[in-house]
């Protein structure tokens, strides 16, 4: 799986858990740039992913991402 | 990939829409009246985002909501953890469930402070409920208590904490509460002896699980029996650690939809909103096999097969609902007779006649017989649950009835039972002697099926099947279950005659006769061969020697798709009629008026009671079938390269 294959997947689940269409996707998104992505949404944003991509982030490693591209990376590393 | 069934899973909802998202946002935008659009898309297996958006959604169009079908609800919650997810799921969950759901919830650790406090911001909300959604922690029964008599004392001060707080709801807000018995932690401290050791947190939480129910409840308040729910998902599934050091969260989050729907069903049953009625399909729900088809004898029923007595079991438990006050009743497309044989000669058959309320058996439309059997009882069509075992009988009823509960079975009778119990239609909040009596009272009255009205538009329904239907004449490769169906049909069966495979292969290349296999395929599959034809060709009169069909299809246009072909071949080879006979046999009565309906003319009665008919071909007139017909032109075309 590529990188690239990843962000799109993870694009399509920012607009569903978010509730955004067509988003402008780059890898420095926060919360802070998304009106829908509360510390709620945020958690269904983690769970989600760990659905789609079949894996599981400990608490300390999504708590220290500074932005969307590195939980992006953050996969990559788990699905190699 | 094959997909094993979840713990989580909503097995009984069919899965969500594949453009969900898309048609929740033209739910918000669209200015008409939304409930039943919004119903549909509730009437689904949503997952945790899906609810919160359509929930979203719902607080968006309260206002047009507030004049509609849908029952208010204002749920107020007091939880000593995180209940946000499981809050967000209730209006959405809430409308599977007849509700509009309105919730406050206390903040974070606020929970005792709001409830207790006669100004505070729940009571401001006026709930008409409210939900203590209490744990362990909060009750202070999460610590081991080894001391001597410590257990007992840390339950009976959660009892009385649980009670304060009930109390306080009562006298404030007038209100009654919903409590919660305690999933077991997963953690155990002794193991097996956990049990035995007053003061172990298992001991202690199955103990105040134990008496909540008769100590803490008063009249008005409901109990949400969360410990079951979590049992029968499997604790090590249910607890996940990782979300409740994070955020307190104190189940899994795959979890959320099904406790948002078992806690509704406990709100919906509170207003009386709970299904009343189990209306049940006989032909492969109640019993295997077809029994127009397969006589008593032949169906698959009681002990010594594992279908047979898991359609048992499925009798059983519809007599337990029975006792309880759940009324019974019988759709099923068969002959009243044949339909009525099990109940009265199968000597496994746990149901009999005196159980079923109204027993309705023709070949009308299910959706039609089901208005038929809720007027009959004098309820609503939405306090009816539907179990059928055919896709196209459960997606019609759906079209035409979304309101009457239609649980996807699958395919297995084994999960039938076990899919119709975990949808939790007929969930209770009290049993009482008019419960006791209910059934017989619907008994004095059970009305006998009688021929109904056709209603709904059935050509919309049959458009929206895709139907395909292949039309061949005999060959080879369908030789052998050509000669299955001529000796096993009984009922759409004109004439009865049973040939063997070596007579099947002598009509397929004997010149003197036209043949027809016919296949029918819909977007629920493939049903294969389902009808047989075979003509005697003459001069100016071609014969009907046989013409049978599996009731499968029945009602689907099939028979005029067959008509419509032999006399197309007929026609082109210069016959002037079309000749038909009915031979009577104690099971064909169905097709007693096959010829009439298809617009043939009475000629003659023959001896043994059957008739002949006949159709002139040059007035047919081929009708508009709501279907493709497939191989129909080549079969007349090869027909007419074979006589050259």
């Amino acid at each position: 799986m590529t990188r690239s294959e990843i962000t799109m997947q993870v694009i399509d689940l920012m607009e569903d858990v978010f509730d955004v269409d067509d988003l402008e996707y780059n890898d420095a998104l926060t919360a802070a740039d998304i009106e829908e992505w509360d510390s709620l949404s945020n958690i269904r944003f983690v769970v989600a992913i760990e659905k789609e991509f079949g894996i599981r982030f400990a608490n300390s490693e999504i708590s220290d991402l500074e932005n969307v591209g590195a939980m992006v990376d953050l996969i990559l590393v788990k699905k190699t | 990939m094959i997909a094993l069934r979840s713990p989580f899973a909503l097995t009984w909802l069919l899965p969500p829409v594949h453009d969900f998202r898309a048609q929740v946002k033209a739910l918000v935008k669209d200015s008409s009246h939304p409930a039943d659009a919004i119903r549909n898309l509730a009437n689904r297996a949503l997952d945790l985002n899906q609810l919160g958006l359509l929930g979203k959604a719902i607080t968006a169009r309260g206002d047009s909501l507030a004049q509609t079908s849908l029952r208010p609800c204002r749920l107020g919650i007091a939880a000593t953890h995180t209940a946000d997810f499981l809050v967000e799921a209730l209006p959405a969950t809430g409308v599977r469930h007849g509700l509009l759901i309105d919730t406050y919830q206390a903040d974070f650790g606020q929970a005792a402070q709001a409830v207790l406090s006669p100004s505070s911001a729940l009571y401001n909300f006026k709930p008409d409920m409210v939900y203590l959604a209490l744990d362990p922690f909060g009750l202070g029964l999460a610590q081991p208590r080894l001391d001597e008599g410590g257990g007992e004392e840390a339950v009976a001060a959660a009892l009385d904490y649980t009670k304060s707080l009930r109390d306080a709801v009562h006298s404030t807000a007038g209100v009654g509460v919903i409590l919660q018995t305690l999933p077991t932690p997963e953690l155990s401290l002794f193991g097996s002896f956990d049990s035995c050791q007053p003061g172990s947190v298992r001991w202690m939480v199955q103990t105040f699980n134990q008496r909540l129910a008769a100590e803490a409840m008063k009249p008005g308040d409901n109990l949400f029996d969360c410990a079951a729910l979590a049992e029968s998902v499997g604790l090590s599934l249910w607890h996940d650690a990782s979300r409740w050091h994070a955020g307190k969260i104190p189940f899994s989050l795959d979890a959320v939809p099904l406790c948002a729907d078992h806690l509704c069903r406990v709100l919906a049953s509170a207003r009386g909103l709970s299904r009343k009625c189990l209306v049940l399909d006989l032909d492969n729900t109640l019993w295997g096999g077809v029994i127009g088809d397969d006589g008593v004898e032949g169906i698959t029923l009681g002990q010594g097969s594992g279908d047979g007595e898991a359609f048992l079991a499925i009798q059983n438990y519809a007599k337990h609902l029975r006792m309880r006050g759940i009324v019974l009743a019988v759709c099923s497309k068969n002959e009243d007779t044949n339909a009525r044989l099990p109940f009265l000669k199968h000597e496994e058959m746990l149901l009999t006649e005196d159980d079923i309320a109204v027993f309705v058996a023709n070949w009308t439309d299910k959706a039609s017989n089901l208005k038929y059997i809720a007027r009959s009882l004098n309820i609503g069509t939405e306090a009816l649950v539907f179990l059928d075992d055919n896709p196209a009988e459960r997606e019609r009823v759906r079209q035409e009835l979304p309101e009457v509960a239609v649980p996807e079975v699958g395919s297995d009778p084994a999960d039938f039972l076990p899919i119709l119990t975990a949808a939790g239609y007929f969930e209770a909040v009290s049993f009482g002697d008019e419960d006791r009596k209910r059934a017989g009272m619907y008994q004095a009255n059970a009305v006998r099926a009688s021929e109904m009205q056709r209603i709904g538009n059935m050509d919309d329904y049959l458009r929206s099947l895709d139907m395909e239907c292949s039309l061949r004449p005999f060959d080879a490769m369908g030789r052998a279950r050509i000669a299955q169906l001529i000796n096993k049909s009984n009922q759409f069966n004109l004439t009865t005659r049973r040939y063997t495979e070596a007579e099947v292969l002598g009509f397929e290349s004997d010149p003197a006769f036209y043949t027809l296999q016919i296949r029918l395929a819909d977007r629920f599959g493939d049903n294969g061969m389902i009808s047989v034809v075979i003509i005697e060709k003459g001069e100016s009169d071609w014969r009907c020697d046989t013409w049978l069909m599996s009731c499968r299809v029945l009602g689907r246009r099939v028979e005029e798709a067959a008509l419509s072909n032999v006399v197309a071949a007929a026609e082109k080879e210069g016959a002037m009629r079309l000749i038909g006979d009915w031979l009577p046999t104690p099971k064909n009565g169905l097709v007693e008026k096959h010829f009439e309906h298809l617009g043939f003319e009475f000629v003659d009665d023959l001896p043994d009671g059957g008739t002949r008919w006949a159709l002139d071909i040059a007035s047919y007139k081929a009708p508009e079938l709501p279907m493709a017909l497939a191989g129909a032109a080549e079969t007349v075309d090869a027909l007419a390269k074979a006589e050259i």
